[in-house]
């Protein structure tokens, strides 16, 4: 990135990726991509190759979450450079393909942006996901899309936390952008849904196309939450889980959740309480995929994330 | 006052889990299960015997709703009996066990009464379902339950099925009805639909008690729900793909009447197609994960009164002259 007059100057977002189906049953991101499988004509901008594409077929047909192991996090350098070819996992298989095609990661050849669709049965709204604080690119991408949505609301979740990152499908590209839209339950596809997830695409595709023309996009704020720490259900020495989220917790996404206040409640109805040192705001609260992976929701701090103006070029 | 006097309940079964993702009842009947091993059974005159069951062990572990085939749908009389192979699917082998320990289906050694707990991602509040629409029992149950439970709507839905074509678990009991309970992803538990599943067993496990006892419970009416068909999604006619989604208008509006011409599904491209039937019916099920497969975007019902009996429990007296009677017409 080289400075110009104040602004950061970026390469064009030449090739873009949206990727559907990285969780066979998250079924937005199924269906758009098979749409514009089909035809692309929504997805065109001039100067943009916007490839739409299935990242785990398998899971898909079965609908399911994944096939052997979790296709989001499979990313890894040992996993990229794994040998074994068919022996492997299939996921780790496809991660290798998709590395192949969208990458290879963190090397000149990497696509610009992949777009990685996502749903969760957490009531998150629409959710953008950041995976670093310094990528001005995508922090104008962010603020660009959430006022072209406004008042409608579509809140920006920043994972850069050095234990909770994960390797992502998208952490192939130089731009990484993670879309997740909630309430649905895993295979089902509930219309509002579908449409709220196709604007916010609409709009990061506009934002693309106008920065590749040339725009100047000024300094902004962005405001984020940014990720802390991972909170557990209460579990019994066998490791099953004795408590559910607390009724004035479920659905609560975003809200702060103050130290003192209720959080999960057991099965015969007692109360356990947060006490952490200060005012968090949960998310991912009682997502379905999470239980296998001993979290009941994450804690996050507002921060207001600066981002320097940018322009191509 | 006509009372009908029906024979006594002392074997009840509480089954949870029979689909594995359905995790209210999964987790209800694990915890009944502990609080079984914990607590000594009050001294009671008639002891209520309650087996609590978890129906489809695999399918829990792996938080799916089937491994080989859907339990829910092993239970006619045809899948129950005859050879089955030795590699026969998991739910086949699982179904003659469970008939084994409830039944036999259509045995006087069954349970008499199963209550089978179920999720639904549906927002269809609670609901009884069940085979009949003149079972005195589960009606009365329902009725008791509706006067406890004000948080909850909740509908009784009748399924207009043969005792041999029933399929579901709750066939195997003399008495027997699903509660399903929604909306709530599978794979999740929400804290406000198991409070509200763990009332509904308690309150259908006094009523037994009371019932057993000898109280008169008053006649009254109950609302009734007879499913009459289902709508598919519109597919694709090569890949069989949806291509569209349940309407806006209709998302969420189980038991919300569906009229001719109303909106029923948004296309892809955004066109609306709209209820071709002839008359206004009440939806529900609708967008049901676990239909996709099974061809069902939603259900429709009619709805009608139906005027419920008051009933009490046999006398002794009554309850040998009965088994005399039953054993007499066996004779013949």
């Amino acid at each position: 990135m080289s400075s110009c007059n104040n602004s950061a100057c970026l390469n064009e977002a030449r090739r873009v990726a949206i990727f559907g189906g990285t969780h066979g049953n998250e079924m937005s991101g199924v269906t758009l991509v098979n749409l514009w499988v089909k035809n692309s004509a929504e997805i065109q901008r001039k100067g943009v190759e916007t490839k739409p594409f299935i990242t785990n077929p398998k899971a898909v047909e079965k609908c399911t979450r994944y096939v052997d192991t979790d296709l989001n996090r499979a990313f890894t350098p040992e996993n990229l450079s794994a040998p074994g070819g068919d022996n492997l996992p299939y996921e780790v298989q496809r991660a290798q393909e998709i590395n192949r095609i969208f990458g290879p990661k963190e090397s000149p050849d990497a696509y610009d942006v992949i777009f990685d669709l996502h749903n969760t049965t957490s009531n998150m709204g629409c959710t953008l996901i950041l995976e670093s604080s310094n990528d001005h690119f995508n922090l104008q991408m962010m603020h660009y899309i959430k006022k072209a949505i406004a008042p409608a609301s579509c809140l920006v979740l920043l994972n850069e936390h050095p234990l909770l990152k994960y390797s992502t499908s998208r952490s192939v590209a130089k731009h990484p952008v993670g879309l997740e839209v909630g309430p649905q339950p895993q295979g089902v596809l509930r219309s509002n849904i579908f449409e709220a997830m196709r604007v916010i695409l609409k709009h990061a595709l506009d934002f693309i196309e106008l920065f590749n023309e040339g725009m100047e996009f000024p300094p902004c704020t962005v405001e984020a939450f940014r990720v802390l720490e991972r909170i557990d259900y209460p579990r019994d020495a066998n490791g099953n889980i004795i408590a559910m989220v607390h009724p004035n917790l479920q659905d609560c996404d975003w809200e702060p959740l103050n130290p003192g206040d209720p959080m999960f409640q057991t099965f015969d109805g007692k109360t356990i309480h947060y006490h952490g040192s200060g005012t968090v705001y949960p998310t991912f609260i009682n997502e379905a995929a999470y239980y296998e992976k001993q979290q009941a929701f994450v804690t996050t701090r507002r921060e207001a994330l600066v981002a320097s103006a940018i322009r191509k070029v | 006052m006509i009372v009908v006097c029906l024979p006594r309940l002392p074997r009840v079964a509480v089954c949870g889990g029979t689909h594995g993702n359905e995790l209210s009842g999964v987790y209800l009947v694990r915890e009944l299960l502990k609080a079984e091993k914990k607590v000594m059974e009050k001294e009671e005159e008639e002891p209520l015997s309650v087996l609590m069951v978890l129906s489809n062990p695999r399918a829990m572990q792996q938080c799916r709703r089937y491994v080989d085939t859907d339990l829910n749908r092993c239970f006619t009389h045809a899948k129950l009996n005859g050879p089955i192979p030795d590699d026969a699917p998991y739910e086949i082998i699982r179904s003659r066990e469970l008939n084994a320990t409830l039944g036999p289906k259509g045995n006087p050694e069954a349970v008499d009464l199963v209550c089978d707990l179920h999720n639904t991602t549906a927002n269809m509040g609670l609901c009884f379902i069940a085979y009949s629409d003149c079972d005195w029992i589960c009606m009365h149950i329902f009725r008791h339950l509706q006067a406890s439970t004000n948080n909850v709507p909740m509908r009784y839905i009748h399924f207009d099925v043969s005792n041999k074509e029933s399929y579901s678990l709750d066939s195997v009991g003399k008495h027997g009805f699903a509660m399903e309970i929604g909306p709530q992803p599978h794979g999740v538990v929400r804290s406000n639909i198991y409070t509200a599943m763990k009332v509904g067993v308690q309150h259908m496990l006094d009523w037994v008690r009371i019932f057993n006892s000898g109280t008169i419970f008053e006649g009254g009416c109950v609302d009734v729900f007879t499913m009459i068909k289902h709508i598919d999604y519109p597919r694709d006619s090569e890949t069989r793909n949806i291509t569209a989604a349940i309407h806006p208008q209709v998302q969420d509006r189980d038991f919300c009447l569906l009229h001719p011409e109303d909106p029923l599904f948004q296309t892809f491209s955004g066109e609306t197609l709209r209820y071709k039937g002839n008359e206004p019916l009440y939806p529900f099920f609708i967008n049901e994960c676990a239909y996709y497969e099974k061809g069902i975007a939603l259900s429709l019902a009619r709805k009608r009164r139906v005027m419920i009996p008051a009933i009490r429990v046999q006398t002794e007296q009554q309850q040998q002259a009965n088994k005399q009677e039953f054993a007499s017409e066996e004779e013949e």
